[in-house]
């Protein structure tokens, strides 16, 4: 078992071979599966096991902190006994992080991901739409999911830090991870950052649509790796961004598509269920029905999708209606044909989803071709629009 | 052997009575022995350590652990009760007392291997109870067994000479009347060392104790032996204070230097090396005394000798001369 691993951990981070598609356990898994039994292994009085094991994986990864400090727990148990994991009176207050990271990778090491099942969120995937990121604070874990025609497949996950004041963020500064759905906006390349960033970094749509209107601010919400003395940073650490190591950004980062990934941080992962694909269903319907009475001119039915708290730059529902009908008079003939549709379920709302899709318009006065985005809501039994703009 | 200069023989067969029906798995009758026994002499430290023994195989933890604690302070110098305190508290799951108790016998006896290696398993078993914490792993400690070594013979996991003898009886040396001439033979018997089972609390090797057989020294000899004795103490003790001037008067103006040095250079040596570390402790063990005449004697012992971070443990000999009512060191040597 030992020399299995030790030789999986052995294997170089993946490299050409493996780009574009990723296969097989990444290697910070391994790293993680030798941190966890070495921990183990003190806990079941095995020391000198354990410091074989810490060793091994030191040799392989000596920036992984709390392996090192493991060790030094190991050898000072050879002296006299040990009170707590870490043992570092001089940095005593950073101690509690490293224990927060072995609690946390010794979940992960416990709970292997249902690699079968579907995350709750993902509702439709986009074609173009080759990977989405679904982020679990809870468990300080990132999951990356393929898009096998239209259905997500389980392809990996990886140990994260999140903002050290927690989740939820609401203002700049709070130092929070935000919870929502969010796109990868933008690719920063590693000679346009400081170290601190280590490998690189992808800008989040952070605030989005909802986050705006519910009054939330604040920026540079960022997946980025680690400063390149450092393997992984404790679970609660960052100023909001979801850190990885350097090897699994650099992995993440081969699939990510800017502007066009999804990234939904939840603070806590859920799977999909049979009520799931109803809402699914329902809704899908329901939009079809929202372009079916547009293209027909019917404003009033059109009309009826729009949730009295509907708003949209400013503009609230009575006048959305009014403009929508001044409009709609001035036309003797619309086409609406929409495609490329996404849906994600907004994990901190139950009810609410975020929908995306390519609106091709056309009129007797004016045709356009757009990306649009609408926030939908069940409210009363019914599936309605709260938010609708250009995306 | 001093220290059980006063099992007379009698007393001695009856100790080894007792052994025998504990070791025959005899619990009760054993019991019945020692009670009678110790109702005789009441602070016998073989008959309440057996009794402690016996307790500890009838499965009475709570009764075992107070016969060793009482031992452990009537005889603070044993390390063989810590030890057995430590296995029946560890049994318990009582981690942190059973360390003070194996601390406690290597305070005693820092070269006792039983009590380092049964250190080094509450160690383990303490950083697993830490991890455990840390890591919010619930998981039943106390119930997996420890694997530490009982130790059923006092006297013996740590035997090499008279200084449980030492232990038993306050004056911890023992002192052999001058022999003239020829072979002088050591008034100490060493028992041979039990062999220690190494794992478990598993009935060890039945090994009855071999009593100490002793002929009381005359009174004189004893005494100049305790003077010696005192001054090598007092010699370790000016050492170990790094009170140089103290510790070179202990040698007397005819010491034959180690390399045939001048007496100055080699002053000069030991004030150098002695003023260098941090804190230096030197402790005599195993001391072995003996008078050639009067005021002649010579001492061998085993040096345990810490000074910041270095450990050595030599055996040493002291050649004393008695000089204007003081024992002086004549001659030094390091080396069986």
């Amino acid at each position: 078992m030992r020399a299995f691993l030790l030789l999986f951990a052995l294997v170089p981070p993946l490299g050409g071979a493996h780009a574009g598609e990723l296969g097989g356990a990444p290697v910070s898994r391994n790293m993680e599966t030798l941190l966890v039994e070495s921990m183990l292994s003190v806990s079941s009085s095995k020391l000198d096991t354990a410091m074989t094991e810490v060793d091994s994986l030191l040799k392989i990864n000596p920036k992984f902190k709390l392996a090192q400090l493991i060790r030094g727990d190991l050898l000072l148990a050879r002296a006299r006994p040990l009170n707590n994991l870490g043992n570092a009176p001089e940095a005593e207050a950073r101690m509690e992080d490293f224990r927060d990271e072995a609690r946390v990778r010794l979940q992960r090491f416990n709970e292997q991901p249902p690699t079968a099942l579907a995350p709750k969120f993902l509702w439709q995937l986009d074609e173009r739409q080759r990977h989405v990121i679904v982020v679990d604070t809870s468990k300080s874990t990132l999951y990356l999911y393929e898009n096998d025609n239209g259905q997500p497949r389980y392809v990996a996950d990886y140990y994260i830090s999140t903002g050290k004041k927690g989740i939820e963020k609401v203002a700049e500064g709070d130092q929070k991870t935000p919870l929502g759905v969010y796109f990868v906006n933008a690719n920063l390349p590693k000679n346009k950052l400081t170290d601190f960033y280590g490998s690189g970094a992808y800008p989040l749509s952070y605030p989005n649509e909802w986050d705006r209107r519910q009054g939330r601010n604040g920026h540079g919400i960022w997946l980025h790796g680690t400063p390149s003395d450092t393997y992984s940073r404790p679970p609660r650490a960052s100023n909001g961004c979801v850190v990885l190591s350097n090897e699994d950004l650099e992995n993440i980062g081969k699939v990510l598509q800017v502007g066009v990934t999804p990234v939904i941080i939840a603070g806590q992962m859920d799977w999909s269920g049979e009520q799931d694909q109803a809402d699914r269903a329902a809704l899908l319907k329901e939009i079809e029905q929202w372009r079916a009475n547009w293209a027909s001119l019917d404003t009033d039915r059109y009309l009826e999708h729009y949730a009295q708290n509907f708003s949209t730059g400013g503009m609230d529902f009575s006048a959305w209606a009014r403009q929508k009908k001044q409009v709609n008079a001035g036309k003797s003939w619309i086409k609406v044909s929409i495609s490329n549709i996404s849906a994600f379920a907004y994990p901190t709302q139950p009810g609410l989803v975020v929908v995306s899709f390519e609106q091709d318009y056309a009129s007797s006065n004016l045709s356009n071709r757009m990306k649009k985005r609408q926030y939908w809501m069940k409210q009363n039994d019914r599936w309605q629009i709260v938010y609708e703009g250009a995306a | 052997m001093l220290a059980l200069g006063f099992c007379f023989p009698a007393a001695a067969d009856d100790i080894q009575d007792i052994n025998k029906l504990f070791r025959q798995g005899q619990h009760e009758q054993a019991m019945g022995r020692v009670n009678t026994y110790l109702a005789g002499k009441p602070k016998d430290a073989q008959a309440r350590f057996l009794k402690g023994l016996i307790f500890t195989e009838q499965g009475k933890t709570g009764e075992a652990i107070r016969v060793f604690s009482e031992l452990t302070e009537d005889y603070p110098e044993l390390p063989e009760p810590y030890n057995n305190l430590a296995v029946l508290y560890a049994g318990q799951g009582q981690y942190d007392k059973a360390r003070i108790a194996l601390e406690m016998a290597i305070r005693t006896h820092p070269s006792y291997s039983t009590a380092h290696e049964n250190l080094g398993d509450i160690y383990a078993k303490m950083a697993s109870q830490a991890y455990d914490r840390a890591l919010q792993l619930d998981r039943n400690n106390a119930a997996t067994q420890t694997k530490l070594s009982l130790i059923k013979d006092l006297f013996s996991g740590t035997a090499k000479s008279g200084k449980h003898g030492a232990a038993v009886q306050p004056e911890p040396a023992t002192v052999a009347a001058p022999q003239p001439a020829a072979e002088p033979v050591a008034a100490v018997v060493a028992p041979a060392p039990a062999p220690v089972a190494p794992e478990k609390v598993a009935v060890a090797t039945p090994e009855p104790p071999v009593p100490p057989v002793q002929a009381a020294a005359k009174k004189s000899s004893a005494n100049s032996g305790n003077e010696v004795l005192k001054a090598v103490r007092d010699w370790a003790a000016a050492w170990s204070s790094k009170d140089v001037n103290r510790y070179l008067a202990f040698y007397a103006a005819d010491f034959k230097t180690p390399g045939g040095e001048k007496r100055s250079d080699w002053e000069g040596q030991r004030r150098e090396r002695i003023g260098a570390p941090k804190s230096i402790s030197v402790n005599i063990r195993d001391a072995r005394v003996k008078l050639v005449d009067d005021s002649h004697a010579s001492v061998a012992f085993k040096q345990v000798y810490r000074a910041s971070h270095l450990r050595n443990i030599s055996g040493k000999t002291l050649v004393m001369v008695k000089s204007g009512g003081s024992w002086l060191i004549q001659e030094e040597r390091s080396g069986k």
